[in-house]
């Protein structure tokens, strides 16, 4: 059994505006041990879709629709008593900016502490100790100091150490990471990245990568969920997302990246603007945006198609290929919208 | 991009900029934010700048324009010294800056038309309202805007576009020089490629000349021609774009080139990653001698005791390191 198994999940925003899916019928599993990405721009359901699975939305927000099954467990609706055990104990987060995740007006200690006291039955001899342990397991030197300093002491680096510290001293199943190195420089994104590595095999958990950098997925992932608008328009393991994606917003992405062989050209980027979630439109999300759409991607979306057992994605282009190829045959009319 | 001319258009001597850091009352201490930097920029060139947050790139973006007053070394522009409060003046009407964040950037009360005429304004470049419109049409034509945005205000648009609003109001004043600070880091990988290709496109149309501030290397090496590296406040190596992306000999460039995550799972797994160890250090209480040491895997004795000077290797290939040569042998 699958450790995470996250069906036809839907969340939505409540606004002044309407209503906004932020996350739209998204699906995916998660095993022990593997590490997950997700990558999208801003806009793109990444972020709401970890939030929904912890329960942590912003007061506007509701999980609509779908469920989340924990070891078997179901999570939707099941209660703020069953999310606090959850939380911390099996599945643990860390954000983005480690600048204003801590709180400014307590030592790192007792914020460290503070998570062990509330998720186990040590006593407060026992969870310093554990808390000192955690920060030498993620490479910050002289811990017993460390404790008692505040966070403005630490560079950014060492504060989302103490993050990853804090997120991992319950020993949780899943760690979710929620763009861990955007706000930091290169050669500290590359600790950090190292770090989550090395502790991944060590005590064997599976990370939810969230991330904007394809660059950092490539490094640490096993399998990638590429997401647009609020749907996933691409999943499978990495090295199919990279070798062979098959949904034009992700050979979109991969194109607009540059590398050693587009110095001196022009990229090839994306045309238009990100959509606007309001008004979403009736077919594909990325269709007014698509160099290769068709008349069909404005009419209907692309349900998913699997490529092949280890890939999948929603597009009409697919099925378009496979029809020239004469690898498919259709069954019903409607041939005319696929041009 | 071919360097049909090649003139030097921009040379900065011993760039120093040091800021007074209050350590409590009647006490203050230097934080030298840039210390003893000189490049040259050619005509029709882009040179990037890149290094880690706080090593001071843009600060010298900045103190090249005289938004900062130097605290020592010498700008000059075209052959003549930017010094005098007229130079200046007349030097801001020849080079300009598009800013990183295209949020804060632009005055939230101030109409489109408003902000990229506002240089126009300054400088008294047009005559009149006609001509001023006119003027503010063709530079947001450029940048990809529709002349119906014109009356629009900066919250009704996204993060690239407002972009391209900036770079429209740094073309006003017709400039030879732009310094981009970090242009694209707040938008996304879609539109950052969009962005990217305009500058390109914009510097063959009208044969600018770019100082390129970044920390996205990947970036940086699709636009520049040469690159500098900077570690805090000092710049340790400059070369040519790809001489630095194939072979870098300072031990910092090597560390953080090799940091990049690749877009490419097969590469990025048998990548050999040099990861530096510790942060970097606080500009306040900069090791002695080279800056780098602390955190230098080949650093020796006389690393702490002088600081090693900017020399020139090879051709065009500048590195600041007392042991370069043995690192590379």
């Amino acid at each position: 059994m699958a450790l995470l198994e996250v069906k036809n999940l839907k969340t939505s925003f409540f606004t002044d505006a309407g209503e906004v899916k932020a996350v739209n019928d998204v699906s995916f599993t998660l095993d022990r041990g593997k590490v997950l990405g997700i990558v999208g721009e801003s806009g793109s359901g990444k972020s709401v879709t970890a939030y929904s699975i912890m329960q942590i939305l912003a007061g506007t927000g509701k999980i609509v629709g779908g469920s989340i099954k924990l070891d078997g467990q179901e999570l939707v609706g099941a209660g703020e008593k069953v999310m606090k055990n959850v939380r911390g104990n099996k599945i643990s987060i860390i954000f983005q900016d480690p600048m204003t995740s801590l709180n400014p007006t307590y030592t790192i200690g007792k914020q460290l502490m503070e998570a062990i006291l509330l998720h186990t039955d040590r006593n407060k001899k026992e969870a310093y100790d554990r808390a000192v342990e955690m920060l030498r397991l993620v490479n910050v030197n002289e811990p017993e100091k460390r404790m008692k300093q505040y966070p403005y002491e630490f560079s950014g680096g060492m504060r989302q150490r103490v993050m990853i510290a804090m997120a991992l001293a319950c020993e949780p199943d899943i760690l979710i990471a929620d763009e861990p190195t955007t706000a930091l420089d290169v050669t500290i994104q590359a600790q950090i990245l190292e770090l989550m590595g090395s502790l991944q095999e060590e005590l064997g958990m599976a990370i939810i990568m969230i991330t904007h950098d394809l660059g950092v997925v490539a490094q640490i992932c096993d399998e990638v969920i590429v997401m647009y608008a609020g749907s996933i328009c691409e999943q499978g393991t990495a090295d199919e997302i990279f070798y062979n994606p098959c949904h034009e917003y992700t050979k979109g992405l991969m194109r607009s990246i540059p590398t050693a062989d587009t110095a001196g050209t022009k990229l090839r980027p994306i045309t238009g603007t990100p959509i606007d979630l309001l008004n979403m439109p009736k077919g594909c999300p990325f269709a007014p945006r698509c160099d290769n759409a068709m008349k069909i991607c404005i009419k209907h979306r692309a349900d998913r198609m699997e490529i092949n057992e280890n890939h999948a994605a929603s597009c009409w282009v697919n099925v378009k290929k496979g029809l020239d190829s004469g690898e498919i045959e259709l069954d019903t009319e409607g041939g005319d919208d696929l041009g | 991009m071919t360097l049909a001319e090649n003139k030097t258009l921009i040379e900065v001597k011993h760039l120093k900029e040091y800021f007074d850091i209050s350590t409590g009352m009647f006490r203050s201490k230097p934080l030298k934010a840039v210390d003893d930097v000189s490049f040259s920029i050619t005509k029709g060139e882009t040179l990037g700048l890149v290094g880690e947050s706080g090593c001071g790139k843009t600060t010298v973006g900045r103190t090249l324009l005289h938004l900062y007053k130097p605290t020592g070394g010498e700008i000059w522009y075209d052959g003549k010294q930017v010094k005098t409060k007229k130079d200046i003046k007349e030097f801001r009407k020849k080079a300009t800056m598009v800013f990183q964040d295209p949020y804060s950037s632009l005055n939230p009360r101030m109409t489109v038309s408003d902000i990229i005429g506002e240089p126009l304004d300054v400088h008294k470049l047009t005559s009149n309202k006609k001509e001023r419109m006119e003027r503010i049409l063709e530079l947001m034509d450029y940048v990809g805007l529709n002349s119906e945005h014109a009356a629009r205000y900066a919250h009704e648009f996204s993060g690239g576009q407002r972009q391209r609003i900036g770079i429209a109001r740094s073309l006003a004043v017709n400039p030879d020089f732009i310094v981009c600070d970090e242009p694209v880091s707040a938008l996304d990988v879609s539109i950052q490629a969009q962005v990217i290709n305009m500058f390109d496109e914009l510097q063959e149309k009208l044969g600018l000349t770019y100082l390129f501030i970044a920390h996205d290397l990947l970036v940086v090496r699709h636009i520049s021609d040469r690159i500098a590296v900077m570690y805090l406040g000092r710049m340790v190596e400059l070369a040519d774009a790809e001489e630095i992306y194939n072979k870098p000999l300072h031990p910092y460039s090597q560390s953080l080139l090799s940091a990049v995550p690749v877009p490419d799972p097969k590469i990025a797994r048998t990548n050999k990653r040099i990861v530096l160890t510790g942060d970097i250090p606080s500009p306040l209480n900069a090791p002695s001698g080279c800056p780098f040491r602390t955190r230098c895997r080949y650093a020796c004795d006389k690393c702490a005791e002088s600081m090693p000077e900017f020399k020139e290797v090879s051709t065009g290939h500048f590195v600041a390191c007392h042991r370069v040569d043995e690192i590379n042998s």
